[in-house]
């Protein structure tokens, strides 16, 4: 056609080339660091509070060390939410597109950077947490060990909800795509949903994101009651749990997927 | 070449784009003129895919944009200056472009240099004078090296140097056998820059012809574009009356709609 046309070369662009973008995006803004670096400290920090304060040997050591997990992922949530919503609020979305304009090839490789980043940042906090946590317990309580039944299955999946949680919030993002409306998104639907849920309707409580990466991920056996309670739930098991938590994952990935391809941008 | 087809696009009940068609020749700089709100931008927006058109197509060489193998290096866009996200620097953000299509890094300081902004290369794009952003959206559209380069209002906020500058490197683009589609509000901008235009007035067709043509037997440009456009631009603000026909009114007081036409120089 043209003396430059001659020039293209043979292939196309695909899903690694839409990674490595992604990839650089993603580090070359320092909200990312700050925002990963900020978590995983959360994360430690409360390990090492809770760790400092545990007087109860026979509670769960692996879950206590854990406990800043859930407080972290709301900053994660968030991220993934932004890593979308900031490509609409800034213009940057039409120089992507321009880029990249398979969109729902764009969600996936966006998604894959961003869960491989979070998962990465996730289990490194996990696992500082955890020794961090079990190195501070005093009233001569023993550290728990990653060779006791099911410590190490808790810290791995600690590390893996930072991705599947930062991923719902990328989903939730494409969906909503407004930065505001999807914070609010993400806070309401994985962490102020769940404590109204397991208040009007105890059962579905266990099913909600948070509670399943608090009492069925990061524990090493299933949770006990008290003896008093009025109610014990039952709560899934770490796998069921995982992979419930996939499925929404999933889903939200696929809704924002699906809605991305099919609006105008 | 680009086709464009039967193009149609309605927002709610605004038809924005109605059943346009044109073609984008190479080795041509063809501007891209309507009044505010004729559907420039749309129909910008429709060539790249960013909205689904109604009806109608646009084809790039054979294809659609959507299907296009190397998108950046097949077609160069501006749409808007600010389309980058303000806490990457220029290079970083030209690097990500880059990798998405495997054009060589070394490419990234090229276009830097080229539109001069070597220097600036390091600073995050937030802190940008609008200028600067638009040579940045400007480096973005020609890392690629592609055939064919669509602008949306290029020149805006650019110094009389870097108009000199865009209108040098456009028509020196399309010298080169590229398909160069240039939207401005600029007439006389036009007049010095294409060959050809495609004039459209409420999103219809009114002219797609050359500079000379549209010019002959006008006074200017200008008044030809402006004879041309008058009977379909619409016109969104007038008098406070306006779009409140149905508001009761009080007696004794008529509201009267507005007798002129306002026009701005840029939106």
């Amino acid at each position: 056609m043209t003396a430059s046309a001659a020039r293209i070369p043979g292939g196309h662009y695909g899903f690694w080339h839409v990674a490595r973008m992604e990839w650089i995006k993603l580090r070359s803004l320092r909200s990312t660091w700050w925002t990963l670096v900020i978590a995983a400290a959360g994360a430690i920090g409360i390990g090492v509070a809770v760790g400092i304060n545990t007087r109860n040997a026979a509670g769960d050591l692996t879950n206590n060390a854990l406990a800043g997990i859930v407080p972290s992922l709301l900053l994660i949530g968030v991220l993934g939410a932004l890593a979308v919503t900031s490509e609409y609020s800034s213009g940057m979305i039409r120089t992507t597109l321009s880029a990249a304009p398979r969109r729902p090839l764009l969600l996936a490789a966006k998604a894959a950077v961003f869960g491989a980043a979070a998962v990465t940042v996730g289990e490194a906090a996990s696992f500082m947490a955890f020794f961090a946590g079990g190195a501070t317990l005093r009233h001569g309580i023993p550290a728990p060990a990653l060779t006791q039944p099911g410590v190490l299955r808790a810290v791995l999946l600690s590390g893996v909800s930072f991705g599947l949680i930062g991923l719902i919030g990328l989903g939730l993002g494409a969906m909503v795509r407004h930065s505001g409306a999807a914070i609010g998104v993400v806070i309401g639907g994985v962490y102020v949903l769940p404590t109204i849920v397991g208040q009007v309707a105890h059962g579905l409580g266990v099913y909600m994101p948070i509670v399943i990466i608090g009492n069925s991920l990061t524990t090493t056996k299933p949770q006990l009651c008290p003896a008093h309670a009025d109610y014990c739930p039952h709560f899934l098991s770490a796998w069921a749990g995982l992979g419930l938590l996939g499925l929404y994952t999933a889903a939200a990935l696929a809704a924002g997927g699906w809605l991305l391809a099919r609006r105008d941008a | 070449m680009i086709e464009v087809r039967e193009l149609t696009k309605r927002y709610g009940s605004t038809l924005a784009v109605d059943a346009l068609s044109f073609n984008l020749r190479p080795g041509t700089v063809t501007g891209f003129l309507g009044a505010n709100g004729s559907g420039k931008s749309t129909t910008m927006r429709l060539i790249l895919d960013l909205d689904r058109p109604d009806a109608g197509q646009v084809r790039i060489g054979r294809q659609r944009f959507g299907e296009l193998r190397w998108p950046l290096r097949e077609v160069g866009s501006l749409l808007e200056a600010r389309s980058f996200h303000p806490g990457r620097t220029a290079r970083e953000h030209l690097a990500a472009l880059a990798a998405s299509n495997a054009i060589p890094r070394r490419r990234v300081d090229e276009v830097l240099d080229l539109v001069g902004m070597a220097s600036a290369a390091g600073r995050r794009a937030g802190k940008f004078s609008l200028g600067m952003a638009q040579r940045l959206g400007i480096a973005a559209a020609l890392l690629g090296d592609p055939p064919v380069l669509l602008m949306d209002e290029p020149v805006n906020g650019l110094d009389p140097a870097g108009v000199h500058w865009i209108r040098d490197l456009l028509t020196s683009l399309a010298a080169q056998g590229r398909v160069v589609f240039v939207s401005s509000h600029l007439i006389s901008e036009m007049a010095l820059m294409a060959d050809r235009l495609v004039v459209i007035g409420q999103g219809r067709l009114l002219a797609d012809t050359t500079v000379a043509e549209m010019s002959a037997g006008a006074p200017s440009l200008e008044a030809a574009f402006l004879a041309m456009t008058e009977a379909s631009t619409e016109y969104r603000t007038t008098s406070p009356a306006d779009g409140r026909a149905d508001w009761p009114t009080s007696p004794g007081r008529t509201s009267s709609p507005a007798p002129t036409s306002r026009k701005e120089g840029s939106s």
